[in-house]
Parts: structure tokens; C-alpha cells; sequence
């Protein structure tokens, strides 16, 4: 009787323990805004932070590691990673493309002592939570037929003008 | 008696309002090529049709303003600060075409930041902005920095007479040769020797630290104007931090000081005649200047434990007092953190730094080096006699290209100019603090703006008051074309008000 309620007792605490546990991981995992790390940069300084957002611009690899700036909507923030940990990253952002998104796990620095004072984050995990794409442009067909359409007008103006100024030299040169 | 303008005036005006417009729609041909190049289709649409737009309203003015007259004083500074209110409002057209700015006012103030090389920038999405429409904003900022006008009198305007008056409306009155359009061209021909030079440089660091070549070349050119030409503006939203480069950023601190420079010292250095650079009174001044504020704001940093490294000292402190005080606006850090971690001391070091700006006859705006030398040689002077007995003749001179005697009329020019930008610099900074801001913060903004450098502690942005906006617009205007051509406009419409 005894042990069927300490078993019961022990797999209560293990459920709450592990549910709690379940919890602060995922409060932990959410990802916090550029913004606020920058505005508390010094709160978060040393502190192992998730951040998400867009891969943009160039994968600058520089020796072993890479820096990538990732823009999460609002600001860009450089991520210094081992040149492994970011193989998967494969389309950056920027007006032809759209680039992967991805969620980081690493510690993020105020003014990082590494790279001379840089507002950084160094990866310690990294995960493509989406990719991204090329984009194909379609041509704004209202844009195109303005276009025409001022060609047009312009022309005529230039035309216009030409030879109102011609007629305007002729008259001189009668005067004279 | 106030005199109202004939309708003479107007047409002489109008006609070359329309000329610089004529130049103004041209130019916009080089992003067409550019889009047409990367396969930016409808980037190239939208400066097509500015193109068009603008051309068809320069042609118009310059039909139905037609004159062979030449300009007077009056008519060449109207025609100065009203191309540079057309600029603003054309150049903003194929950006606010792009869909990258939240109103037409927003574009006209980019416009306005571009033009006149100031960097202070309202665009949403800059880091997925075409390279058509970066170039444009880099392009704007080179043309700027030469001068609108001084880009149409190198290539349309005949007579040297009115070219002068406009050259000397844009806030310069050097010569480097005795003809005015001559000087414009060798303006040219210096930045665009640095322009290719700067690039070839930028472009090899930038594929040093991993950039794509392309990518690599596109940003060492559009860095290069934007440096050289004290602007500021950069192809990425994280500005000069998203390269992670002290290489790179040590080029851009030689760009900005070389950009900062008379145009009138670089056509000596040219010519051989390196000494000026160390007999001038404005490279003195200029290098005494960014060793005081230099060592206020690395000291205030230092003692706050702000960056508790040499190197990030150097990279933080110095480069954005350098990027300041040449009128640049070039960072390696967030707007935010300016207020957050720098301390008050160091924002006074580098709002000083930035009011007082570069050189004469240069890219950047502020106050500038020859006034505050004139100051100095002045005090100098009174000082000299006060100590010295009443009977002795007491002359002072500096060097200015040439040896200079010191005159009343010279301190006179420099003092009112220094406190008309001083009331400008205060002006943005009440302004800014009735609608909330901070007074600090306010005064840190508006001199930016005011002295065309593109500092920003964070108020700059889209959701700022239109009133702010308007305010910010105006100072750009007024501090780069040093008021008087601003003065002469209200003057010319209150003749027409109230003139008989």
C-alpha cells in the first residue's frame, strides 16, 4: 500500500518536474527582438540568447568563420559562427532573393571584445527554421505603360520646342 | 522701398531653374543603365519615368522662360537654393516610386539627406533596396557633394559670369582657377580620379573580408561617394558595421578625412606643393580640433567602461569623432547606443565635433576649420594687444594657400555665419525637445541635420512628427548652401509681396 503511494508520489513529482522543466526550455527558446537586445544591450551582455530572423546581404567567410548579419524586421545584428555550423544557409536576402530564415542560439555581446566593440552575437547553435528563395520580378505593368505614355509627351515637347526654336532663329535672322 | 522683381527676373530664373533640372533628369540616366546591367526591371521603370518627368518639366521652364541674358547676384542665388528645393522634390520620385519610403515626404527628406550629403535616412527595407535605387541614393550624394550647380555649369551653363554667382550660392567662394567653370571641372576631375581609385581599394578590402566580387565593387562605390562626398549613406541597414572590418573601416576614416579637405588644398597637393597641407591654418585647426574631441570622448568612454579595449576605443570612440567631425555620418554602431551606454560627455565631444564641421570649399557642412582658425588668430591678436605697449603696430597673419593679413571684416563674415549656425543647431533643438524629446538628444539630432553630417541618436525615423521632418528638411537645406542664397529666396518673395 505504502509503496503503491510512494510510486504514485514519485511519478506525480517526475510529471511536475519535467512539465516545469518543459516550460522553462520553452520560455527560454523564445526568441528575443533586435530591438530589445539593443536597447538593453547591457542586461543581455555575456548572456546566451535565441535570436531569429532573415539571413541578408554576404556570408563573409574569414578563415574558419563566417559573419552573417540577420534581420529580424526591424534591425540587422552580425552572428559570428564557425564556418561549419553555418553550412546551411545557402540564400541571403536582398532585393532578388529572399533568405533563409533561421533561429540562433549563442551569446550575444554588447561591445564584443573579439571584433573591437561590434554588437555581436557568436554562435553556439544554429537552426533553417525556413528557406528562403530567388525572387522573380514581374514586371509592373502599370509602371510600364506610364512610362510610354511620358515618352510620348516628352517627345512632343522636345519636338515642340525644336521648332518653336527654329522659327524663333529664322525671325532674327530676317530682323537682321 | 522695397523693389518688386520684374518679370525679367522670373524668366531668367525659370530659365535656369530649367537647365539644372534638364542636368537634374540626365543624370538619372546612369541608374537606368545600372538597373538595365543587374536585370532590375522595374527599379529601372520607376527612373524612367522620373526621367521623363523631370526632363518634361525642365524642358517646359526653359521653353517658356527662354532669355539670352546673363545672371545677376540676385538671380544666381534664387536659382541656387530654389534647384536645390527641385532637386529634393524630383530626386525623390523614383524613390518614392519604389515603394521603400511610407510617404512622398519621407522621399523628399532622403532626397533632401542625399543631396546634401547630410545621411540622415527615412527608407524602410534598406538592406532589400534594388541597386538601382542605392546607386541612385550614392549618385545623389556625389552630385551633391560637388554641387547641383556646380553640375550644370560644368557641362550647360556658357556664361562665366552667372556661373560664378551660383558657384558662390552654393556656399563656396574659392576659386581654384580664375575661371569658375574651369574650377567646377577640375572639382570633377579630383573626385572622379578618388572615385575610381577609392574603389579599386574598397572593392579589393571588401573581397579580402569575404564579399562576393560583385557585391564587393557595387559597395566599395557607392562607400567611396558617399565618403568622399561626407555623406554617409551606405548600401546596408547596419551601415559600416555590416562589414565586421577594422581594415575596412580604417579606409573609410582616410576617405572621410580626404573628403573633408579644401578642394583648394587637394589642387595644391596635386601640383606638388605637399607643404600646404602642414602650413595651412585649416588642416591646423582641423587636426588640433580632432585631437581635443578625440580625447574627451575616448576619455568619457574610457572612464564609463563603455569599451574596455584600445582597439574598440579606436573603432568605436574615434571613428564615429572622426565620422562627425568631417560631416560624414559613417557608424559601426546602433543609433540607440549613443544615448544608452555613451554618457553625456562624450555626446558633447561629438556634437562640438559635428557643429563644427570640415573645411571651406569642401564636401562637409558645419561651421568649419578657416572660421574657427580666423577665431583663434583673432584672440590672438586682442590678446597680443592688451600685453604689448598701446604704440606698438600689431598685424597677424595666417596661411591660407597664401599668407593672409588678419582684417575686422574677415572675423566679422566668420562670427555672423558661426551664429547663424549656431541659432540653426539651437533651432532644431527646441523644436525637437517640444514635441518630447529629450533637450540632449534634440541638440545631438538637429546638428546633425543642420551641419549635414547623419548622426542619428534614434529620433530620426519614419513615425517622427511631420513638423520634425519639416524642421530637419529645412536645416539640411540652409547648412548646406551656408544660409545666404536661403536668405536672398525669402527676401525675393517678400519683394513680391510687398514690393511696389
Amino acid at each position: 500500500m505504502i509503496n503503491h503511494r510512494f510510486k504514485k508520489q514519485i511519478t506525480r513529482t517526475i510529471l511536475l518536474v519535467s512539465g516545469y522543466w518543459f516550460l522553462v526550455i520553452n520560455c527560454f527558446a523564445a526568441p528575443i527582438s533586435s530591438e530589445e537586445l539593443i536597447q538593453n544591450a547591457r542586461e543581455y551582455d555575456g548572456k546566451t540568447v535565441v535570436y531569429k530572423g532573415e539571413v541578408i546581404g554576404d556570408i563573409m567567410v574569414r578563415g574558419g568563420f563566417i559573419w552573417v548579419n540577420v534581420n529580424d524586421g526591424v534591425n540587422a545584428i552580425g552572428i559570428w559562427s564557425k564556418k561549419d555550423l553555418a553550412k546551411d544557409i545557402i540564400y541571403t536576402g536582398g532585393y532578388k532573393s529572399r533568405g533563409d530564415i533561421v533561429e540562433i542560439k549563442g551569446i550575444f555581446h554588447r561591445a564584443c571584445l573579439e571584433h573591437g566593440g561590434d554588437l555581436d552575437i557568436h554562435i553556439e547553435e544554429l537552426s533553417k527554421i525556413d528557406s528562403g528563395m530567388v525572387i522573380r520580378e514581374k514586371v509592373d505593368i502599370v509602371k510600364r505603360n506610364g512610362a510610354f505614355v511620358l515618352l510620348g509627351i516628352l517627345s512632343l515637347a522636345m519636338i515642340l520646342s525644336q521648332l518653336k526654336l527654329k522659327k524663333i532663329r529664322r525671325q532674327d535672322e530676317i530682323h537682321r | 522701398m522695397i523693389l518688386r522683381p520684374h518679370i525679367s527676373d522670373i524668366k531668367n530664373i525659370g530659365y535656369y531653374l530649367g537647365k539644372i533640372i534638364i542636368g537634374l533628369g540626365l543624370t538619372m540616366i546612369v541608374p537606368i543603365a545600372i538597373g538595365l546591367t543587374f536585370r532590375e526591371i522595374n527599379p529601372s521603370l520607376d527612373f524612367l519615368i522620373s526621367a521623363e518627368i523631370t526632363l518634361l518639366i525642365g524642358v517646359i521652364l526653359t521653353r517658356l522662360c527662354r532669355t539670352k541674358e546673363d545672371l545677376n547676384w540676385m538671380q544666381g542665388m534664387i536659382v541656387v537654393s530654389l534647384s536645390w528645393l527641385a532637386a529634393m522634390v524630383l530626386g525623390a520620385l523614383p524613390l518614392y516610386l519604389s515603394g521603400h519610403w511610407k510617404s512622398y515626404l519621407d522621399a523628399c527628406f532622403e532626397a533632401m539627406s542625399m543631396f546634401t550629403t547630410t545621411g540622415l535616412v527615412l527608407v524602410q527595407g534598406l538592406d532589400y533596396l534594388s541597386y538601382t535605387h542605392n546607386l541612385w541614393r550614392h549618385l545623389g550624394n556625389f552630385i551633391g557633394g560637388q554641387g547641383i550647380a556646380i553640375v550644370a555649369l560644368s557641362f550647360f551653363v556658357k556664361g562665366t559670369s552667372g556661373a560664378f554667382k551660383m558657384y558662390v550660392g552654393e556656399g563656396r567662394d574659392e576659386r581654384l582657377l580664375p575661371n569658375v567653370i574651369n574650377t567646377a571641372r577640375f572639382i570633377w576631375l579630383i573626385s572622379t580620379v578618388y572615385l575610381i581609385l577609392g574603389t579599386l581599394i574598397l572593392g579589393i578590402v571588401g573581397m579580402s573580408i569575404g564579399m562576393k566580387p560583385s557585391n564587393a565593387f557595387f559597395h566599395s562605390a557607392c562607400i567611396f561617394m558617399a565618403g568622399f562626398d561626407t555623406a554617409g549613406f551606405a548600401p546596408q541597414s547596419q551601415n559600416i558595421l555590416y562589414y565586421h572590418s577594422l581594415l575596412f573601416e580604417i579606409v573609410t576614416i582616410v576617405i572621410m578625412l580626404l573628403g573633408t579637405l579644401n578642394f583648394n588644398l587637394h589642387y595644391h597637393m596635386w601640383f606638388g606643393n605637399r607643404k600646404e597641407i602642414w602650413k595651412n591654418i585649416e588642416t591646423r585647426t582641423l587636426f588640433f580640433s580632432i585631437l581635443f574631441f578625440s580625447f574627451i570622448t575616448v576619455v568619457s568612454l574610457n572612464q564609463l567602461g563603455v569599451y574596455p579595449e584600445a582597439i574598440a576605443l579606436f573603432r568605436k570612440g574615434f571613428f564615429h569623432l572622426i565620422s562627425g567631425h568631417t560631416g560624414t555620418g559613417y557608424t559601426t554602431i546602433y543609433a540607440r547606443q549613443f544615448i544608452n551606454e555613451w554618457g553625456n560627455l562624450a555626446l558633447v565631444g561629438l556634437i562640438c565635433a559635428m557643429g563644427l564641421g570640415g573645411c571651406v570649399c569642401s564636401t562637409a557642412g558645419g561651421i568649419k576649420m578657416l572660421r574657427i582658425g580666423i577665431f583663434v588668430k583673432a584672440l590672438k591678436q586682442d590678446i597680443k594687444k592688451i600685453i604689448l605697449p598701446e604704440s606698438a603696430v600689431i598685424s597677424q597673419m595666417f596661411h591660407h594657400i597664401k599668407d593672409v593679413f588678419l582684417e575686422d571684416k574677415q572675423v566679422r563674415s566668420a562670427l555672423l555665419i558661426t551664429l547663424v549656425y549656431l541659432g540653426l543647431y539651437m533651432l532644431g533643438a527646441i523644436i525637437g525637445t517640444w514635441f518630447g524629446y529629450p533637450f540632449l538628444n534634440s541638440l545631438f539630432e538637429s546638428t546633425s541635420a543642420a551641419a549635414n553630417v547623419g548622426l542619428s541618436c534614434g529620433i530620426t525615423n519614419a513615425g517622427m512628427p511631420v513638423a520634425l521632418k519639416l524642421t530637419y528638411i529645412f536645416q539640411m537645406w540652409t547648412g548646406r548652401l551656408e544660409f545666404m542664397s536661403v536668405f536672398v529666396l525669402i527676401g525675393f518673395f517678400i519683394a513680391e509681396i510687398r514690393g511696389r
